[in-house]
């Protein structure tokens, strides 16, 4: 059903680059650097969490990047201009996630549209609709605006630990219930794994995977409020770039197949632990920035290729011992 | 006769200006096996989909328990006790036995009854498995099954629903003959316990065991029935197809005694320990029989460079030849019937002419650019050559039935006049008519000198068709058999791995 060992094996590479790094810098261990991973751990987690329930029905959600643009520059516009009290705008923003999912949802599987085309022009469409909203001008607080409870709740910390990693954990344990515990959660894995087979066992397969994508568009929702209250100005053009990259990266470190359903809670987690720590490592051990992608794109490239190697030798192996 | 379980009366079903079944009528009664027979496009699946609910009939009532009901999807049928086994098998790889049995049906607790009850779920799984003699256990991950046993896993989830009626589509299909026999024999129990079964098969000796009545379609009409004292394969048979069989065995022209391929000492991944020597004869058609994961497949799939060979030579024509990839073995003269022709052999969605072009590109086009007229008068030629029933070469492959499908795969590479033929199953889920032509090709191939290595699980089919039979056992080859000695104990003697013809098998 999971693959425990895919995990582990991750948690390996993952100490192993921290040792690396750590060894060479010790900054790395500082408190003030290990809140910094913490808080970015937790803000690319909890919609990398969402893109892999999607990733499980077989389907992508290539607009999350947008969909974290166009809602951070709401809360703000919300927030700092209309004045709307806190509990009512972080309340609005997860309900507009939710619609957004929806309507990919609904596209998907009422008009069958794939997956990937739906969510292509989901990504134009926001990012358009983000930039006319502002007029291509930065979303920001005005100088003094200051909104402590919120500020709090998402910027905040507690015992030195970020809130974004506290909530990153509060998702993370209840969408492992979610995955692994419930009906949900079997039939997103039998939706992914076998459509028709799922709808000829009398699974409401259209609901599911609806259900996928207003489950994605919520958690991107949640991360768009962390991601605008961490960065507190919001450039509609470039902020939530290429995030929905660093989501399906992350489940397929974790172990997500792309053809649906394979993969784990505890793999994507890792997986977008695993990325933070090498964005760190970049930064740490004085690797031009500039070559940050080119780090990320190779390390996923050597776990991917050493998982498929391992599994090929390992299946070798099982034979020539069946036969022996 | 009591109230009939379930009753169709006056059914068709049209699919656009297609008819796939007309005016069908026939009743089930409680506790009785029903066998489907019929060619291919006789409607057999159709029908079958209908009784399922899976599709709706055009015309026609469903009756069941003396009302009539319509089925508007599969939900209200398996309600009404009616399960499906499909013929491709629908298990779900990445849950386990117990999740896969009641998909749909989860034992549920916790707040909105919205979390799965694992144990309660294993706990209504495990007597089922008993009862079916299940090897495996309910938390077993289905991906660690074989496909008998996903078969039983199939099984367990109809007898999980309470059905009442079992519907199975070509069950023993991909099963081995003991496994098939094993299955046989879960379907006398199933009756025993009044459940009514009903299912397709192309293996009409299984009808002749266990079926109290036999339907026969043909053109999507009720062809006839036959009722237990007079059920013949040569009674279906005729009813199937309007005319007598022939006898299969026609012997080769030519006097055989050249070596066409000779494999020595030839190990593949899955049983690299074990040798295998065999010769095919130019001009022989050389049955490999063998239980399924004997290592046939893996052995063709080697012999055409697809899966590295681990040790040993290949000659052909008496050449050593070696290569790593189809392209090479190709040039060296070998053409492979896959296995699953939907999966390996065809572009389902492509055109019989890009499905016949495929390993022939090159002859085709002129400086990298497909010159169209030739190849669609290539195709045409083809299709009139190996008899395709198709409005031309333009139309799609997956628009055709399994017979015609297999015809296309043929045309692929007959015309290269391979000095090698491996034919992998090549007759699974093919009607009789059309199986019958496609061993007239393999005939007409090997008396042009081809040496055909015919793999076939269908022991009507290995013992009708070959020359010589070689039989695997676990990687190696555990005897041939000549003409005079083919019967099915002997063959079943050596797949099984015990030498020695003269025993009797347990």
């Amino acid at each position: 059903m999971m693959s425990h060992k895919n995990d582990l094996g991750l948690l390996a590479l993952i100490l192993l680059v921290a040792g690396v790094v750590a060894v060479i810098n010790p900054l790395f261990l500082s408190p003030i650097n290990l809140a910094n991973t913490a808080n970015l751990i937790g803000l690319f987690g909890i919609f990398a969490i969402g893109q892999a329930i999607v990733i499980i029905t077989g389907g992508i959600d290539l607009s999350v990047g947008s969909v974290i643009a166009l809602l951070g520059v709401l809360l703000v516009d919300l927030l700092a201009n209309f004045g709307m009290p806190w509990p009512i705008a972080l309340l609005i923003i997860p309900v507009l996630g939710v619609f957004i999912g929806l309507i990919h949802g609904l596209l998907i599987v009422k008009l069958k549209i794939q997956p990937f085309i739906v969510t292509l022009c989901g990504l134009l469409i926001y990012r358009g609709a983000a930039r006319f909203y502002t007029e291509d001008a930065t979303a920001g607080f005005g100088f003094g605006q200051s909104f402590p409870a919120v500020e709090w709740l998402t910027v905040g910390r507690s015992y030195g630990v970020p809130h974004s990693f506290f909530a990153l954990l509060v998702v993370g344990a209840l969408m492992w219930l979610l995955l692994h515990r419930t009906v949900l959660g079997r039939y997103l894995y039998a939706v992914g794994k076998n459509e028709e087979a799922a709808r000829y066992s009398g699974i409401n397969t259209k609901a599911v995977i609806i259900a996928a994508y207003a489950i994605c568009g919520f958690l991107t929702a949640v991360s768009a409020i962390f991601f605008a209250m961490y960065t507190r100005s919001i450039s509609p053009s470039s902020h939530g770039n290429f995030y929905e990259l660093y989501a399906i990266a992350a489940a397929v470190l974790g172990g997500f197949s792309l053809r649906g359903g394979e993969g784990s809670i505890v793999g994507v987690i890792l997986g977008a632990v695993l990325l933070q720590v090498l964005q760190n490592l970049v930064n740490l051990l004085g690797i031009p920035s500039s070559l940050n992608f080119a780090v990320m794109g190779a390390v996923i490239l050597f776990g991917v290729l050493v998982d498929s190697q391992l599994a090929k030798i390992k299946s070798l192996f099982k034979a020539a011992k069946a036969n022996s | 006769m009591t109230t009939a379980l379930l009753a169709l009366e006056g059914v068709s079903k049209r699919f656009g200006t297609v008819t796939a079944l007309e005016n069908v009528s026939f009743a089930i009664g409680c506790g009785e096996v029903i066998g489907i027979a019929g060619e291919n496009g006789a409607g057999k699946s159709t029908l079958m989909k209908i009784l399922g609910g899976v599709i709706a009939p055009s015309a026609g009532r469903i009756v069941v328990d003396g009302t009539e009901t319509h089925f508007h999807n599969v939900r209200q049928s398996m309600d009404a006790g009616i399960a499906f086994v499909h013929q491709e098998l629908n298990s779900f790889s990445n849950l386990n036995v117990a999740a896969n049995i009641l998909i749909g049906r989860e034992p549920r607790n916790g707040p909105f009854n919205f979390f799965v009850n694992q144990k309660h779920a294993e706990e209504r799984v495990r007597p089922l498995l008993q009862k079916l003699r299940a090897d495996f256990e309910p938390s077993t991950p289905v991906e660690k099954l074989s496909i008998a046993q996903r078969q039983l896993v199939e099984i367990a989830k109809a007898l999980s629903m309470d059905a009442r009626l079992v519907i199975m589509d070509e069950p023993t299909s991909s099963l081995t003959l003991k496994e098939s026999n094993r299955l046989l024999e879960i379907v006398k129990e199933l009756k025993a316990d009044g459940v009514s079964i009903s299912f397709i098969t192309h293996r009409l000796n299984e009808i002749v065991d266990i079926a109290d009545r036999v339907i026969v379609l043909r053109d999507g009409k009720l062809a006839g029935s036959l009722t237990r004292q007079d059920i013949s394969p040569a009674a279906i048979i005729n009813l199937m197809i309007g005319r007598t069989l022939q006898t299969l065995y026609v012997p080769p022209v030519g006097e055989i005694k050249e070596a066409g391929l000779t494999l020595t000492g030839v190990r593949t991944a899955s049983f690299p320990a074990k040798d295998v020597d065999l010769t095919v004869h130019k001009g022989e058609i050389l049955g490999l029989a063998g239980l399924i994961g004997a290592g046939r497949s893996e052995l063709a799939r080697a012999i055409f460079g697809i899966d590295p060979l681990l040790a040993g030579e290949i000659l052909i024509d008496g050449q050593k030849v070696e290569y790593d990839s189809p392209l090479k073995a190709m040039a060296a003269g070998l053409a492979l019937v896959p296995e699953d022709r939907k999966q390996s052999g065809l572009l389902l969605d492509g055109s019989i002419a890009e499905n016949i072009a495929l390993a022939n590109w090159p002859s085709f086009s002129k400086h990298g650019l497909v010159n169209e007229q030739v190849l669609h008068d290539h195709a045409g030629r083809q299709i009139a050559n190996f008899d395709i029933h198709a409005t031309g070469p333009r139309t799609a492959v997956e628009e055709l039935s399994g017979g015609n499908q297999q015809k296309v795969v043929l045309a692929k590479w007959l015309p290269r006049r391979p000095r090698v033929l491996i034919c992998d199953e090549p007759t699974r889920g093919v009607d009789v008519g059309a199986r019958h032509e496609i061993y007239a090709r393999l005939r007409k191939s090997s008396n042009e000198g081809a040496a055909v290595l015919l793999i076939s699980s269908d022991m009507e089919e290995v013992l009708g068709v070959s020359d010589r039979i070689a039989v695997m056992h676990e990687g190696s080859v555990s005897g041939f058999l000549e003409r005079d000695n083919f019967s099915e104990h002997n063959v079943l003697q050596l797949a099984v791995g015990r030498a020695g013809q003269e025993e009797n098998l347990a």
